[in-house]
């Protein structure tokens, strides 16, 4: 039964995406600053740099949790 | 307790640098379009890369006069992190110029003097490798380094403005601090660069620590066994 809900909505999904792409055409760079679609990519890259200096610092923890271990 | 203010300071930084230098504004210029917000991400690179082969000169300095194992740790990492930075240099610099200069390596100078100063400190590496007594590596290649650094500084940033380079303020090429009237552009490079060389000195701290643990781990087993 769940299965065939979640084809179903596929379909449906997968139909307004090509209508939706027939009707308005093809979104080129000279819309891209002034729609705002320029923040959604700012966003991602805030993401991505957070993840990745969040991980830095679990790495510096952890050597420092090692150097105490060696002064011991 | 170590203090993690500057790392947090280098983060903010970026984040700055990332919002702003995507979001401000950038003067119109022919060619270039967009592609001249790559100066907020470009140029910290080689800042950084400078920033931290200074360290290592200092700390190769420092290691000839006082003969700790620590500073040699210091010098031969900060070059480690700054060969990194040296590469997405050249990376990032090589993509811009495909699509604005219209190759990936036109034979500028300030490429050809980089391309040489990165293998010079390749060498530097080759050369500690090659070296099996502790001392007598650490001294030679502070020696080496310390002569390497100056050659660094003209290959890449004297001789290029004596001649003719397609970078801005070289032989007849105009700055962009002259196309940057209000400085708005300013006030994102240098902060950027400040919070990249903040991160680099960070990965070098890292790794300076984890040389140091290996090192001290290497030098008990001997005590432990005995």
């Amino acid at each position: 039964m769940k299965k065939t809900i979640l084809s179903f909505l596929l379909v449906i999904s997968g139909l307004m995406c090509s209508f939706a792409q027939s009707n308005t055409g093809v979104e080129m760079a000279t819309g891209l600053r002034s729609s705002g679609k320029i923040y959604v990519v700012v966003a991602v890259l805030v993401v991505l740099f957070l993840g990745l200096t969040i991980y830095l610092f679990t790495i510096d923890k952890r050597l420092t949790r090692l150097e105490k271990q060696q002064k011991k | 307790m170590r203090t993690y203010w500057w790392k947090i300071l280098g983060i903010l930084l970026l984040l700055y640098s990332i919002i702003m230098g995507l979001l401000g504004h950038v003067p119109a210029l022919p060619i270039v379009h967009e592609t001249i917000r790559n100066v907020y991400f470009h140029v910290p690179m080689w800042f950084t890369m400078f920033t931290l082969y200074l360290i290592s000169v200092v700390y190769s300095v420092k290691y000839l006069s006082s003969g700790r194992p620590a500073d040699d740790f210091v010098a031969v990492e900060s070059v480690n992190v700054g060969i990194v930075f040296c590469i997405f240099g050249l990376l990032s610099g090589m993509l811009w110029a495909n699509f604005t200069w219209g190759d990936p390596w036109p034979n500028d100078p300030k490429l050809n003097g980089s391309a040489i100063a990165t293998l010079m400190y390749l060498a530097y590496l080759v050369l500690r490798n090659a070296l099996e007594e502790e001392q007598k590596r650490a001294r030679i290649s502070a020696i080496y380094n310390i002569f390497a650094f100056p050659i660094m500084i003209v290959l890449m940033y004297i001789l290029p403005k004596t001649t003719d380079s397609l970078h801005p303020g070289s032989g007849g090429n105009s700055g962009f601090g002259q196309f940057d009237l209000d400085g708005s552009m300013k006030a994102v490079l240098y902060p950027a660069s400040l919070g990249w060389i903040l991160i680099g000195t960070w990965l070098m701290s890292l790794r300076f620590r984890i040389r140091k643990l290996e090192y001290q781990n290497d030098s008990a087993t001997p005590e432990t066994l005995a």
